[in-house]
């Protein structure tokens, strides 16, 4: 016996709670990586990276929508076309962004604070005005919905594995994308130093345009999946900002290795803490922490060694 | 305790006859008075809005910020109200118009348009607010510059103040007869509280807790996530491991959402009712959000659902879906909601008098044998004597009522024992 | 000629007169008494933009967080008046009388040893600027200290600011969790709901402003103010000039802080409550957006951005209450894009070169006149 459990049930909810913070973990990875590329690789801070989550969610509602009354024989697969409709929106949507407004502030990065922020209001107020105030709901296919029951206690959820394999699928593709392809190379290339990257022939600009859309696309994707467990409405977007912050912040700007071991401790740390302790707790205790370790150690949990 | 009701159908019947389905009829005490019998100087003696012809009134509601998913339905609630009662007439023969102000879910913001529509527009009435926290900031303007506001929310009670007219329950009606039912039919011995953190569920569950640990049963946890929390695993693998009889969720807004789709795939299925789900907090409105097929199966515990098969809310079902849309849908609050302006009338009549004073004075124990969740009655302490249903959520998100209260049950907001 | 006399030069003392004169006469005779205090409810969020402009403008540290200094002397104030309200006799229904009615209803039975010395107004008014002060002084120095500047900055007081609103609601017993402290009666025995009370406080909330202003101005012209812009345009020369840079960005900091909580101390005296709405990351930002408005580097631009922002949020979201928000978003886009120096700097490049040269053309003619005189 360990407290008011038995042993089989004392590792029952290790087991669990070992899963709970892996999904949570993965949907963590999934909001601040690109937002690890955009702020880490451009130096652009982007608070609208939330609404960009939420046009994928809505992208996923509309596609869900789109196949339940047109084509229901394709309903258990419609997900797949909504995660790529889900980034092309959002890519594309960040391309003009980046075109309209980032451009032209990249050396004032507190600047890019304040006009995402606005941006961020505009396209709540948008979302408020063509898809209503009302949450939305996602239906999902029936091979996404239900667990696989390991023992009595622990039961796998189906949808906190796909997002655990999306996760995955996704850190991998950026991260073959940024360091063994020539499209990487050229945007490493642009941060490391601009001018030079440029006196050799690479379009730097097309670099950020492109780079400021690919963050945007996978917080597009992060939408997508969150539909499956979270909410789709248009101030959700904004609840995720400050953590998705802390954690990019936390592993170390720039360092894309940093940003999921930062995501991976906090979210091991909320939801440990959240088992014992309540949900509101464990939140000030972990951002706590999180502050109070930064504080003593500002660069993050991993750096980038750069001349500055 | 037991009230003896007036069959509101023959009368309703009546109108359907006469082709004004639409326009519940009122029946009260004294007899409508007409514009003409009752001069403005007199119906208004302190100064208010009220001219030969028209009366104005406030609705205070969010229509921006997080709030405007809950307040829209009683937005649309109150405006449907004010057109019926302009089409059968009018409050003591004038029409009423309204001022409609935006809280933006911004509680401050709340008290000033507040102090707007009582010093600046003279509003005889206000029809608003949603949150407790908005009620409580615009409390002290009601309550300095003498107004009076129509409340709909179901919400925590310990308050009872003489400017504000609660018509949605207050907890302990709300709740303590929900537990009485899954103890009764269910044979639930055990339970798991949980709810977002602030003021209501942590009253709520407190009430509850009290109830439950009264009955001699067992709370086997409780458990409170911020507002907006959207990752609820951790207190799923508690249930999983105290098995409780019942989960009892005061879980609000967006995070119900993500609540009750990971409960599902955590391969809690509520239809098997092994835990029950019972919930306070989830309306047809907020089921929109859930998804009918991720809430299924759950009970839901507050006095009006879409479905109740009565010919009042047979008309205000029809009425409302021709104003707003075939797609809408009418939770708890925004029935609480509609019936603001039609208690308002019914106590401005009785008093002869659009002071607020007076309307006051004559709001105790007027009836409304139209309203859509039946019959109701306001109580000396400005609650509504009302009944409680249990409903059973369905996949198209409508709820089966399987059980109402026999009697109306008795507003309570300051329960002794309970605090 | 006196210090106090070089503080302003000649044109600002003419902003500065002409500012008083708007508040102090203007606004008085031309709005009602509810209208007037909305003004003042402006006013207080001019504080924080004032503290905004020396911290962020001079000093180059943009803070998301000055909800939480805002809020902290708010609440400080609140917990004064809500235990003066909280009277045994007033508070008779509770099982326990004499405490706050919010921990009544949540089974506290005695009053918490931290709110025990709000009974004192010294202590409270004390308070309102210690608090956060304090906290202001433990986050400058752990960041400063460690040449954590900028961006990281305005992340990390983002974060506590969101921190503080999660604990603030959560631990609802001690503070009125979301709801707020709400329910204030009078301050020393005196209604602060009556309108006369709210005339009073209008215009002590103008007079505090005013000499918040005068120190602005103070610290701007001052040695200090040179070396703040220093720092902010090329950090490393000051410090090898021999400067210690963290302890002057501490003290700005800390400047601003106290600046926004005697807002949020004069903002709970107007509006009669305190709730964590003001503390979060929404509420901060938009401060941020009201000095931007006005002008950062305009210590005069900072009070006018604080009341057209809020006068224009007030009056559209009485007309059109879906357009605000696009108005809100436009306004912060704009602001960077297309006038970064806000109304000041709008003022500067077209109105002041029409007055310079108009009072100039007058000074030329008076200069001429006595010209022919003399040959």
């Amino acid at each position: 016996m360990i407290g008011d459990y038995t042993y089989t049930e004392f590792t029952s909810i290790l087991a669990m709670q070992g899963f709970a913070g892996l999904t949570l973990f993965s949907v963590f990875v999934l909001m601040a990586l690109g937002l690890a590329i955009i702020f880490g690789q451009m130096g652009v801070i982007n608070m609208a990276h939330g609404e960009f989550m939420i046009l994928g969610a809505y992208m996923t509602y509309l596609c869900s929508q789109f196949f339940s009354v047109y084509l229901p024989s394709l309903f258990s697969i419609y997900f797949f076309f909504a995660m790529i409709l889900a980034f092309a929106a959002s890519f594309l949507l960040g391309m003009l962004v980046e075109w309209g407004l980032i451009r032209f502030l990249y050396r004032r990065p507190l600047d890019t604070l304040l006009a995402t922020w606005g941006l961020s209001l505009i396209l709540q107020q948008a979302y408020r005005s063509i898809f209503g105030a009302r949450e939305v709901g996602v239906t999902l296919p029936d091979w996404l919905m239900g667990s696989i029951a390991l023992t009595d206690i622990i039961e796998i959820p189906i949808n906190g594995l796909f997002v655990m394999g999306l996760t995955a699928l996704i850190t991998l593709g950026v991260y073959f994308g940024m360091f063994r392809s020539n499209w990487g190379k050229r945007m490493r290339a642009v941060v490391q130093n601009r001018t030079m990257a440029g006196a050799v022939g690479i379009n730097t600009k097309m670099v950020d345009r492109m780079t400021f859309g690919l963050g945007c696309g996978i917080a597009g994707i992060a939408g997508s999946a969150f539909t499956m467990i979270g909410s789709t409405g248009p101030t959700a977007g904004q609840l995720y900002i400050v953590d998705t912050f802390l954690i990019v912040v936390f592993g170390g700007a720039g360092s894309l290795i940093g940003t999921i071991a930062s995501a991976f401790s906090i979210s091991q740390a909320q939801s440990t803490i959240e088992f014992f302790l309540s949900g509101s707790m464990a939140k000030v205790l972990t951002l706590l922490t999180v502050v109070g370790i930064l504080m003593l150690r500002p660069q993050g949990l991993f750096t980038l060694k750069i001349r500055r | 305790m037991r009230q003896k009701t007036i069959s509101p159908f023959s009368i309703t019947r009546r109108a359907l006859l006469a082709g004004i389905a639409v326009l519940p009829a009122l029946t009260f005490a004294s007899a409508p008075l007409r514009a003409q019998e009752v001069a403005t100087a007199d119906a208004n003696t302190t100064g208010l809005a009220v001219t030969d012809d028209t009366v104005t009134v406030g609705i205070l509601h969010s229509i921006t910020g997080t709030m405007a998913i809950s307040e829209t339905g009683s937005v649309e609630a109150e405006k449907l109200a004010i057109d019926q009662i302009n089409a059968a007439g009018g409050v003591l023969g004038r029409k009423i118009e309204y001022i409609q102000e935006d809280g933006a879910s911004d509680w401050p913001t709340f008290a000033e348009k507040a102090k707007k529509l009582l010093v600046e527009n003279k509003t005889a009435a206000v029809f608003g607010c949603w949150t407790s926290a908005s009620r409580k900031a615009v409390l002290p303007v009601f309550e300095q510059y003498n107004g009076m506001l129509y409340y709909p929310t179901f919400y925590e009670g310990l308050e009872e103040s003489p400017n504000v007219i609660y018509t949605g329950q207050e907890a302990t009606q709300q709740i303590i007869a929900g537990i009485d039912w899954v103890v009764r039919e269910k044979g639930a011995k055990s339970f798991y509280l949980l709810g977002s953190d602030y003021i209501w569920p942590r009253t709520a569950n407190k009430i509850a807790r009290k109830h439950i640990e009264k009955l001699g049963l067992k709370v086997s946890g409780e458990d409170y996530y911020p507002l907006g929390n959207t990752q609820f695993n951790s207190v799923i693998n508690k249930i999983k491991l105290k098995k409780p009889d019942v989960i009892y969720a005061i879980v609000v807004g967006g995070s119900n959402v993500a609540f009750y789709k990971q409960l599902k795939a955590a391969g809690i299925d509520m239809s098997k009712e092994k835990p029950l789900l019972l919930t306070i907090s989830v309306t047809e409105d907020e089921v929109r959000g859930i998804g009918g097929e991720n809430i299924a199966g759950a009970y839901a515990s507050m006095k009006y659902f879409e479905s109740l098969p009565n010919d009042n809310n047979k008309a205000f079902v029809s009425a409302f879906k021709k104003m707003w849309g075939e797609d809408s849908v009418i939770g708890d609050v925004t029935q609480a909601a509609y019936l603001g302006p039609w208690l308002w009338k019914a106590a401005v009549e009785k008093a002869g008098s659009f002071d607020i004073d007076k309307v006051r004075a004559a709001s105790p124990g007027i009836e409304l044998t139209t309203a859509p969740e039946g019959y109701v009655r306001i109580h000396e302490n400005h609650h509504l004597w009302s009944r409680t249903r249990i409903g059973h959520a369905r996949e198209d998100g409508q709820f089966d009522v399987v059980f109402e209260t026999k009697d109306l049950i008795e507003p309570n907001p300051f329960p002794e024992g309970y605090q | 000629m006196s210090p106090a006399l070089f503080l302003f030069r000649k044109r600002e003392w003419i902003y500065f007169a002409i500012l008083a004169f708007v508040l102090v006469i203007v606004f008085p005779s031309l709005f009602d008494n509810f209208r007037l205090n909305l003004i003042g409810k402006y006013l207080t969020y001019s504080f924080v933009a004032l503290g905004l402009v020396l911290c962020w403008g001079y000093g180059g540290i943009l803070s998301l967080g000055q909800g939480i200094f805002f809020g902290l002397g708010g609440y400080c104030m609140a917990m004064f008046l809500k235990l003066e309200a909280s009277t045994p006799e007033a508070t008779a229904i509770q099982s326990t009388p004499g405490i706050p009615d919010f921990m009544d209803w949540n089974q506290i039975t005695s009053l918490p040893f931290w709110w025990e010395p709000f009974h004192s107004f010294t202590f409270t008014l004390f308070a309102t600027i210690a608090v956060p002060v304090a906290l202001a002084f433990i986050i400058s120095v752990a960041m400063f200290k460690r040449r954590v500047g900028g961006v990281y900055f305005a992340i990390i007081t983002q974060a506590i600011a969101a921190i503080l609103t999660i604990l603030i609601i959560g631990q609802q017993g001690y503070t009125g969790g979301v709801n707020g402290i709400t329910d204030l009666r009078t301050l020393l025995g005196w209604d602060i709901r009556s309108d006369n009370a709210r005339y009073v406080f209008y215009f002590i909330c103008v007079a505090l402003l005013l000499v918040s202003l005068i120190v602005a101005q103070f610290i701007r012209i001052s040695k200090f103010g040179r070396l703040l812009i220093a720092m902010r345009d090329k950090e490393d020369r000051v410090r090898f000039s021999g400067y210690d840079v963290a302890n002057f960005k501490i003290f700005i900091f800390c400047l601003a802080a106290a600046l926004s909580a005697i807002g949020g101390a004069m903002f709970t005296l107007q509006v009669g409550f305190m709730s964590p709405s003001f503390v979060g990351i929404v509420p901060s930002i938009e401060m941020v957006i009201f000095c931007a408005v006005g002008g950062r580097l305009s210590i005069f631009g900072a009070i006018y951005g604080a009341l057209l922002v809020n006068a224009a949020k007030t009056s559209l979201s009485e007309t059109f209450p879906e357009l605000w928000l696009f108005a809100m978003g436009g306004l912060f886009i704009a602001v960077v894009m297309v006038f970064p120096e806000g109304v000041a700097g709008l003022y500067r490049q077209h109105i002041e070169p029409l007055i310079v040269r108009g009072t100039s053309l007058l000074r030329i003619g008076k200069v001429r006149k006595p010209r022919p005189a003399a040959e």
